[in-house]
């Protein structure tokens, strides 16, 4: 019985170790489909898993499928095993989903790219590690799948190396990802301390055993590692910045799947998060501080890339905000319709960068929507489904959320509530600069003269002929991918138009409720209100998203106006990068001097170079034995020991 | 498979490289490609036959195992000791490995003949070292291996080579006086009373005859020649000069096998002899060790010498086996055996590779090298793999070892392991930002065009790369050989000591996986009989808790 459950992550490895024996044999577009095929057979596994699950009792729907013993010292022993319940499976779902749709979608995105086979390579490699990270059976396994989805990212973000800015982009994601690593790791540890095993049934079925400050402790250990990996305050930095990544890496690893990795795991350790109130509460403010946070940066910025990465940011903090509130259902349904929508975003913003010859600088956007319709069609789909407004996908989800916010504190409600006026602000503005007003496309500079300044992430693919303006956008027009590029769109509009109907909140047809009930239990928290107090605070939400909308068109189409509120403390994301780069880099670069050329090279070896001349000067008498060749002194040290070994054996025989 | 079980395998994996180094003084210099071949032919029978001890080795036996002993020097009760557990196993395998690499790898651009002469030396004298349960007999290997790593720095190094062979020599021989002293009264107050005069460490061992401050001045007269050796913290300075100046193959085998002469004789001889003034000075060690991992991740951070930066590296990893073998769990320990022989597979690969960009550019500057990766894709993806092996990531074997050691001192000695925790951070950022300086970026100048590995070198690297990714991904067959040993070691300094091992490293947790295989056998069995009781479910976890005393299940 569930034995497809193997296919799940053995399909895209098999497609990567297929795809690295091949190398550049592969081609384009062969390692495109061989990479495509694998993640989409994976889909079809996934789901046959889930029909076989459905055929289940709610509580029989956990099953370990063992794999083999991977570590084994003492008391210590993890046996690797896929962990197939309703939640690892709804992930693998959604991950294989889109991630088939952005492996289709990249074979014409990255058509003719010089590295395209091993493109694929990293891709396919990626969805392995998510794949492991979801359905890992034990925390080391979870961990072996989050930092593989970390080197996956870092191999993908640097993936254009010739450029430096892309270079450091995916050093910085790797290095501040490890920052929440250690959190993680900490807490595999103070788990295996407290219950001599690492994997999930054993530590999920005995949390009764934690005392509270353990389970505090473990929580927000855990969620140090969430903070990283799903990028929140105070270690959102490296996303930002990951846009240097092509396109495709952006809506498959940092938009839909990668990136709530965090989500997954709190969700996956609810029982213990259960069982602490505080853990709880930061959790929900780290996540609605976040949520506002970025979405005040995504305000102020141009790039069109760039807007979307601190939306993720400000999206995965109401996940987190839900999660805090215990909301978990609320949680994963925002990150399926999230994942829906917002690589929809990034193709669509791909599409757009594509038809434009690598310009991302939406100040030199504008018009398309007649230009490139499909594009234009779907990414609005996606503006509305991220914006709140009924009844696209998103709106069911944050309205879950903040019904969830509200009963834990009115507070954290009302930052909810502002965020999503913001939301709606900033893509409204995003959708009105590129898909409205003047074609401001036809006097823009050339992307490739336009890639040295400013810090935004240029998705310039051809970085070799860039700064020669191979590729100018004066001259053929903006234009519509091929249909490996459109078809994706299509697909993920409709997902993000009926996303909802997966769990309306009306009777019995809050499918994904029922479905994901038994995974959290009691840690799940039920909101008992009236269903005037729902709609009411339905109905704020949707105003508000409204209110951001008629805002931005007020300003954008009615006023014809490009620039608007963007204060360069808002460009600049509140100047947290500088604040880390002198309080952690410059100190921790002079430490580092200090150790090697004071420490290291004065007072270690100050210390034995003036030994050594202090033997030498003292023994001044002895000139004529130090014949400066070390073979003597070799010599000299095995007679010395000879008779020294002699005088005690002679000594101890006595 | 295998051999007889008269057949002295151990003698002859330390006798065949000595005949081959003479067989090989012998020859002209006018052949060198008859020198070349006899030397790796040696290397390789080596090698050959250390696989061989592995899979003769039978694993779930913890002690000596393939013993051969012949008196030597009786009225001193020396004697030529040779065997093999689960300690020194695989340390054994590593230098079987690695010394054909590294004589066939790296281009000898002089004085072929005198270099594989030495190389050879330095093989038996590694080898013997760690087969050696004579105490007089480990002390000569020990030694004998300063004189060709000193020839070979000195020889075929860098700009700076004598000072740093020199350096290396003083250094270690400074270390070697403190031991040999500690040795000979260790033998001499062993042999009080009726006792016969033995340097036979399992009959030292046994006797125990040292105690209290006697203990720990012997203890740490033998950790000082250890810890040079290691080197921790703060006696490491010899090593950056000796590794930077030394030839690709010296770095290789002065990383990969060298250096755990040090940590190799902490655990057999520091552990075993002095299992008291161990615990009782674990402290000070392991905070050596801490110091050591961040201190090396931060000075290896700002080297403008890729080959330096590789070097510090070092000095950070040794300090998580040290962390390790103090740790006194079965996880730390055994992780602390596993990352030995990791580090001298991703170390020899780094500086392998390194060497090669060294063949090329002529400059380990780093501030010299940029967008190597754009010529050179092949040996950029095989830096990458080394690199993440070295940085701990799973599925790759550097982790494995790391995740024991720490998960095995905080069970123990929780704040050092997190303070340790975080040089995995500093590791990634060092690593990837020389990473990023050297391979990545638009090439310019002399960086331009540069040829991609070659066939010499693509299969020196194969089996390291192999290696390095079987040992992440299945363990298995490695830990089942140290976990025994290493367990018998644990009990060692359990029943000479008041230290007890806290439980959940010793054996609780296999119970618990245990009862949950019952459960979930037990649920199974339900399910088909058509009953759903999921509240039993507790009773039975509870249970499995509470069998922690029982002892281990499976063996």
């Amino acid at each position: 019985m569930l034995d497809v459950a193997y296919l799940i992550p053995a399909l895209p490895l098999a497609g990567f170790v297929v795809l690295v024996c091949l190398g550049r044999r592969a081609g384009d577009p062969g390692a495109g489909w061989v990479a495509t095929s694998a993640i989409g057979l994976a889909f079809l596994s996934s789901f046959i898993a889930y029909v076989q699950l459905l055929g289940k009792d709610g509580e029989a729907r956990a099953v370990v499928k063992p794999i083999f013993t991977w570590i084994r010292a003492g008391g210590f022993e993890v046996e690797a095993g896929l962990l197939v319940d309703q939640l690892s499976l709804t992930m693998a779902l959604f991950v294989t989903g889109v991630g088939t749709l952005i492996h289709l979608y990249s074979i014409g995105y990255m058509k003719g790219d010089e590295r395209f086979p091993r493109f694929f390579v990293y891709l396919n490699l990626f969805a392995f590690s998510m794949l492991v990270l979801v359905l890992g059976d034990s925390f080391l396994l979870t961990f072996l799948g989050w930092e593989g989805v970390g080197a996956c990212s870092y191999l993908l973000v640097s993936f254009w190396f010739e450029r430096n800015s892309a270079a450091s982009a995916g050093k910085k994601a790797f290095v501040v990802n490890r920052v929440g690593d250690f959190g993680f790791m900490l807490a595999m540890f103070l788990v295996f301390a407290t219950f001599g095993t690492l994997d999930y049934q054993g530590v999920l079925s005995r949390v009764d055993v934690l005392t509270a400050t353990t389970a505090t402790a473990i929580a927000l250990l855990l969620f140090v590692g969430a903070c990283g990996k799903s990028a929140q305050l105070p270690l959102f930095v490296w996303l930002p910045d990951a846009m240097e990544g092509p396109t495709p890496v952006s809506a498959l690893i940092h938009a839909a799947t990668m990136v709530t990795a965090g989500v997954y795991l709190m969700a996956r350790v609810s029982p213990i998060l259960a069982l602490s109130e505080e853990a709880l509460t930061v959790i929900a403010v780290v996540g609605a501080l976040t949520a506002f946070f970025a979405a005040t940066v995504a305000c102020a910025q141009n790039d069109i890339k760039r807007v979307l990465a601190y939306s993720t940011v400000s999206q995965l903090g109401y996940m987190f905000l839900a999660v805090g509130s215990g909301a978990y259902v609320a949680a994963v349904f925002h990150m399926v319709t999230h994942a829906f929508f917002k690589a929809l975003l990034f193709l669509g913003a791909g599409s757009v960068i594509h038809g434009l010859h690598d310009q991302q600088d939406m100040k030199h956007m504008g018009a398309l929507r007649r230009l490139m319709p499909v594009t234009a069609v779907t990414f609005i789909i996606g503006w509305l489904a991220i914006a709140g407004v009924p009844p696209f996908a998103g709106f069911w989800s944050k309205d879950d959320i903040l019904l969830a916010a509200y009963d834990k504190s009115p507070l954290l409600w009302g930052v909810g509530v502002v965020t999503a006026l913001l939301t709606a602000y900033y893509m409204s503005r995003q959708v009105f600069l590129v898909f409205y007003g003047g074609e401001r496309w036809r006097k823009a500079p050339t992307a490739g003269a336009h890639a040295g300044g400013g810090g935004a992430a240029h998705d310039a693919k051809h970085a070799d002929d860039a700064g020669t303006g191979g590729h100018g956008a004066h001259g053929d027009a903006p234009h519509e991918g091929p249909w490996v590029m459109t078809l994706p769109l299509v697909v993920l509009a409709s997902l993000a138009a009926l996303g909802g109907l997966l769990n309306l909140p009306f009777g019995e047809s809050a499918r994904l409720e029922h479905w994901l009930e038994p995974v959290f239990g009691e840690a799940l928290r039920h909101v008992e209100a009236s269903s005037a107090h729902k709609q009411a605070l339905a109905a704020a939400a949707g105003g508000a998203a409204l209110v951001g909308i008629a805002i931005a068109y007020g300003i954008f189409i009615r006023g014809r106006r490009t620039t608007a509120f963007e204060p360069p403390v808002l460009q600049r994301a509140w100047g947290i990068d500088a604040l880390y780069s002198a309080l952690i880099e410059k100190p921790g670069h002079a430490l580092s001097t200090f150790a090697a050329r004071v420490v290291d090279a004065r007072v270690i070896d100050g210390a034995v170079n003036g030994v050594a001349s202090l033997v030498r000067a003292g023994g001044g008498q002895l000139r004529k034995v130090q014949t400066g060749y070390v073979r003597n002194y070799a010599l000299g040290v095995a007679f010395g020991a000879t008779v020294l070994l002699g005088l005690v054996v002679m000594r101890a025989g006595a | 498979m295998g051999v007889g079980s008269d057949f002295p395998i151990l003698s002859t994996i330390v006798a065949v490289p000595v005949l081959a180094a003479v067989v090989v003084a012998l020859l002209p210099r006018s052949r060198p490609d008859l020198i070349r071949n006899v030397g790796l032919a040696a290397s390789l029978a080596v090698g050959v036959l250390t696989v061989v001890l592995a899979i003769d080795f039978e694993a779930g036996v913890p002690g000596y195992q393939f013993v051969s002993e012949h008196r030597w020097i009786e009225d001193f009760g020396i004697s030529w000791i040779l065997g093999v557990d689960g300690i020194s196993l695989f340390l054994v395998v590593l230098s079987g490995v690695l010394f054909p690499i590294a004589l066939y790898g790296p281009k000898v651009h002089k004085d072929l003949k005198s270099y594989v002469a030495w190389m050879l030396v330095l093989e038996a004298g590694c080898i013997g070292s760690f087969l050696s349960l004579d105490l007089f007999l480990f002390f000569l290997f020990f030694e004998i291996t300063l004189v060709p790593m000193y020839f070979i720095i000195g020889g075929w190094g860098y700009e700076n080579r004598v000072y740093a062979s020199v350096k290396f020599f003083l250094y270690t021989l400074f270390g070697s006086a403190f031991m040999l002293v500690g040795m000979l009264a260790l033998v001499y107050l062993s042999a009080k009373g009726r006792a016969p005069v033995t340097f036979d460490i399992r009959e030292l061992a046994d006797r125990g005859a040292v105690a209290g401050n006697t203990a720990r001045w012997i203890f740490l007269a033998f950790v000082a020649a250890f810890a040079v050796k290691v080197p921790l913290f703060p006696v490491h300075t010899w090593l950056p000069d000796a590794h930077t100046e030394a030839p690709t193959a010296g770095s290789v085998i002065l990383a990969g096998v060298l250096l755990k002469l040090g940590t190799y004789g902490i655990v057999r001889f520091g552990l075993t002899l002095f299992p008291q003034a161990a615990v009782d000075l674990a402290p000070l060690l392991l905070t050596l060790a801490v110091i050591g991992i961040i201190y090396g991740a931060l000075v290896a951070t700002v080297q403008k010498d890729l080959k330096r930066l590789v070097a510090y590296s070092s000095v950070a990893h040794l300090g998580f086996i040290v962390l390790g073998t103090f740790a006194f769990t079965n996880q730390g320990l055994s992780g602390s055996v596993l990352q030995m022989v990791n580090h001298g597979l991703s170390t020899g690969a780094l500086f392998l590779l390194v060497g090669m960009i060294y063949e090329r550019r002529h400059t380990r500057q780093i501030a010299e090298l940029n967008g190597l990766q754009k010529s050179m894709p092949l040996l950029a993806a095989v830096f990458t793999v080394v690199m993440l092996s070295s940085i701990g990531l799973p599925g790759l074997n550097g982790f494995v070892g790391e995740f024991l050691i720490l998960i095995g001192t905080f069970v123990t000695h929780r704040w050092w392991a997190v303070v340790a925790t975080v040089g995995v951070i500093l590791a990634a950022l060092y690593l990837l930002w020389a990473y990023q300086r050297v391979f990545h970026g638009t090439p310019t100048g002399d960086n331009v065009g540069l040829p991609d590995m070659t066939r010499r070198e693509k299969t020196v690297m194969a089996p390291l790369v192999v290696l390095i990714v079987f040992l992440g991904v299945y363990p298995k067959p490695v830990l089942d050989r140290i976990d025994p040993s290493v367990d018998r070691l644990i009990d060692h300094v359990e029943s000479r000591t008041d230290y007890r091992q806290p439980p959940v490293a010793a054996d609780l947790g296999r119970n618990v996986r245990a009862a949950e295989r019952g459960i979930a056998a037990q649920r199974a069995a339900r399910e088909a009989e058509g009953h759903q009781d999921a509240g039993e479910d507790h009773g039975g976890a509870g249970e499995g808790g509470g069998e922690g005393e029982h002892g281990r299940v499976d063996e």
